[in-house]
């Protein structure tokens, strides 16, 4: 099913506890948990599975930290050599992309399901450009005949921003998951954990990217 | 009562479909539980061989390169693929809704989920064994690096691995906070519960650390980065920092779940509330808060700075305290009580002696003197198997024996089960005592030759080793064999939620959801005369 589509399922089944019945046999219909819990169960999963993602970057923020004050002039040297304007403009993207996430998630509260799915169509195209910004930027460092393995600066630099490239990817099927569904009429006022546990993940991504930003490309 | 038309879990529905695309977690439980049961026997094969080989110094039934392998295979498939999903995955699915008073846990779907990504991680484990990994379960670098063993494919292996462990730690907790039934207050819930919820902390915030490390570590083999290699300014001692500082964590995801069954146990057959309950869940908090940060203890040796080293050991010597609280506590509940020497209670009451021996013998490896004399010897490997086995596997098997009725609803022959207890008690015995005695005499670990003057020790370890096999078959056979007619809704006059249902429980565990007005231990109290 691959990476993207367990990441869905995953979302998907922590934003939908009512689907679920102990049996495929007999499906009584009757729901386990009121629709209060169910709500507060899913932020509280989803807050919780956030925290194991901060701590999956700190040991690269932790390593960052110590060959950092081992080797600052390396890292003086590296982070010059990075593309600030394009680093600045990516930003600038995802700092966007958060806010219309989170207009998607007070819109689907209001019912205004048209101006969700605007919001959710523009965060995935704000994805995208990150990550063709993120192309450019690889291919441009590999055409100088920078690699993951040239020095340690560019070993975490390529760690990070590689895995956070990958972070980006899953929140854009997670995006579209959800926009699927919007489509399909499956949201409304009175069903919209999943949007607004979506929506904490896309921040996450964004937030990450915030510190990722001035500690690669602002020390030199 | 209408109860007894409805079908139980077992029953209700069959084949494989309704087992593999089941969200019931008393199935997923089950399914656990027979996974981890293979993994435990194959990860013992290997270690039955491994010590065979240690009946004579030099070559005795395999070369040096299949014995290196025999042990990576023994202590990462007992180590990720057994018992750290073991105990919590297994029982802590089964039991904690039905402790707790709920009909499932919260995310039922993700619960499989959970599932199927262990069993995808154990896939990619087992294909990783084309071209086996022979650098210990602990992938050290530069080694790991450098060896043409199939090291990304195993490492990847326990990263999926990791992510099942992250998901049901996850599941667990939101469950224990969302889903208790109207009167279970923090202060009811029973302590295997607690114990769940301190392990399912750990699972949650330590496992992506190991996760970032094995990322790093494929990286490295296959992108060429450089974090832990000298070569590029890396450091191979970042690998160990970062290694432990999940694995050392994840050696109380181990232990506290079997803690947590000792505490069931206990007043059970006992008769006598527990003693200290607060006492007892607060210190699985302690334990759980203090094991982050001890993790140098494993790098006394690596040339980590002088202070370092003595504040890791401080901060190790303070996880005893809580460790010690609950020993005394058991102890204190079984102080006048009218103890009854079921199976479980024996492997609970072998599980005091056994887990004493391994945390007191665990502070000599946390007294750095101590250490760089025993660093990398057979101390380590017997310190590690008394808390292991004597801890962690002897709680599992009173486990076993203590949920059988509730979990297949029959009965079992508990003379033959005593009968195998002592068998496993007295050869677990033989076998690793021994290696204390040549851990101090200098025998390094991981060594396939040794000294002709450590040959009869070795010779009594292996012995032990066979004695244990002997009693595991019979506990098997005999668990294989239940005794005719259905167990009874409780056997052991126990108080706790999940003695109330039938045995095996419904599909849905509650018909109607219990209200809990009395704390769990209340036993020989009048509730109890009254029932």
């Amino acid at each position: 099913m691959g990476i993207f589509g367990i990441t869905s399922k995953l979302i998907k089944s922590i934003a939908y506890p009512s689907e679920m019945v102990p049996s495929i046999e007999e499906d009584d219909g009757h729901h386990h948990f009121d629709a209060v819990t169910e709500h507060e169960g899913a932020k509280l999963g989803m807050w919780l599975f956030l925290a194991t993602e901060l701590l999956l970057f700190g040991g690269l923020f932790a390593a960052y930290a110590i060959y950092r004050a081992k080797y600052p002039e390396m890292f003086m040297q590296g982070s010059k050599s990075l593309d600030v304007v394009l680093g600045s403009v990516n930003t600038v993207i995802l700092i966007f992309s958060s806010l219309t996430v989170a207009i998607a998630v007070k819109a689907i509260q209001e019912n205004r399901i048209k101006l969700v799915k605007i919001m959710l169509w523009v965060t995935i195209i704000c994805a995208a450009i990150f990550a063709v910004n993120k192309y450019f930027e690889y291919t441009y460092k590999f055409g100088k005949g920078i690699f993951p393995g040239t020095d340690i600066f560019y070993s975490i630099y390529f760690a990070a921003t590689g895995v956070h490239m990958l972070h980006v990817f899953i929140g854009m099927a997670v995006l579209g998951v959800l926009l699927r569904k919007v489509y399909k009429g499956k949201y409304s006022k009175d069903n919209y954990t999943a949007i607004e546990i979506g929506g904490l993940y896309w921040h996450l991504v964004d937030l990450i990217w915030i510190y990722l930003f001035p500690l690669l490309y602002l020390v030199g | 009562m209408s109860e007894e038309q409805e079908k139980n879990y077992l029953d209700n529905g069959e084949g494989f479909r309704s087992w593999f695309f089941t969200v019931d977690h008393k199935r997923i439980g089950v399914m656990y539980l027979w996974a981890i049961g293979v993994f435990f026997i194959v990860a013992a094969i290997a270690s039955f061989l491994l010590r065979a080989e240690h009946l004579t110094p030099g070559p005795t039934i395999v070369n040096a390169d299949t014995y290196n392998v025999l042990f990576t295979l023994h202590g990462s498939m007992m180590v990720f693929l057994f018992i750290v999903p073991g105990v919590a995955a297994s029982f802590g699915n089964f039991l904690i809704p039905l402790m707790i008073g709920a009909k499932d846990v919260i995310f039922p779907k993700l619960n499989l989920y959970s599932f199927w990504l262990y069993l995808a991680g154990a896939l990619i484990f087992m294909l990783a064994l084309a071209a086996p990994a022979d650098t210990g379960w602990t992938f050290y670098t530069p080694y790991s690096i450098e060896t043409g063993a199939n090291v990304i494919l195993i490492t990847f292996g326990v990263f999926v691995l990791g992510f099942s462990s992250i998901l049901t730690g996850i599941n667990f907790i939101v469950t224990m906070h969302k889903l208790r039934a109207p009167g279970m207050t923090w202060d009811r819930l029973p302590l295997f519960c607690w114990a769940a919820y301190a392990t399912s902390l750990l699972q949650v915030l330590a496992t992506p650390v190991v996760g970032i490390t094995l990322l790093l570590l494929i990286g490295e083999r296959y992108f060429g980065l450089g974090f832990f290699d000298p070569a590029k300014g890396g450091d191979p001692v970042m690998f160990q920092h970062f290694f432990w500082f999940y694995s050392h964590p994840a050696v109380y995801i181990m232990i506290l779940p079997a803690m947590g069954i000792v505490s069931e146990i206990m007043p059970v057959f006992a008769r006598k509330p527990i003693f200290g309950y607060k006492a007892i869940a607060y210190a699985s908090l302690a334990i759980a808060l203090i094991s982050f940060l001890v993790w140098g203890h494993h790098m006394f040796v690596s040339g980590q700075s002088k202070l370092v080293n003595i504040i890791f050991s401080v901060i190790t010597y303070a996880v005893a305290v809580p460790t010690a609280i609950k020993v005394f506590n058991w102890l204190w509940t079984l102080y006048k009580g009218s103890i009854e020497l079921s199976t479980a209670m024996l492997y609970s009451l072998a599980f005091i002696f056994l887990f004493t021996i391994g945390g007191l013998t665990g502070l000599f490896l946390g007294a750095l003197a101590a250490d760089v004399h025993l660093h990398d010897t057979y101390f380590v490997v017997a310190h590690m198997h008394y808390v292991m086995i004597g801890g962690t596997v002897f709680g599992f098997f009173a486990a076993l024996h203590f949920w059988y009725p509730k979990m297949w609803g029959r009965m079992f022959d508990e003379f033959k089960a005593k009968i195998a207890f002592v068998l496993i008690f007295i050869g677990f015995n033989v076998a690793f005592f021994p290696q204390f005695i040549m851990g101090t005499l200098g025998m390094p670990r991981r060594y396939f030759n040794y000294a002709p003057e450590f040959q009869s020790l070795h010779v009594v370890s292996t012995y032990g080793t066979w004695i244990i096999g002997i009693g595991f078959i019979l506990m098997l056979w005999n668990l294989m064999r239940p005794l005719p007619g259905k167990a009874p809704a409780n056997p052991y006059n126990s108080l706790s939620l999940e003695w109330s249902m039938d045995s095996p429980p419904g599909t849905f565990n509650f018909d109607d959801i219990p209200t809990v007005t009395e704390p769990v231990y209340n036993y020989g109290t009048k509730i109890e005369e009254g029932a």
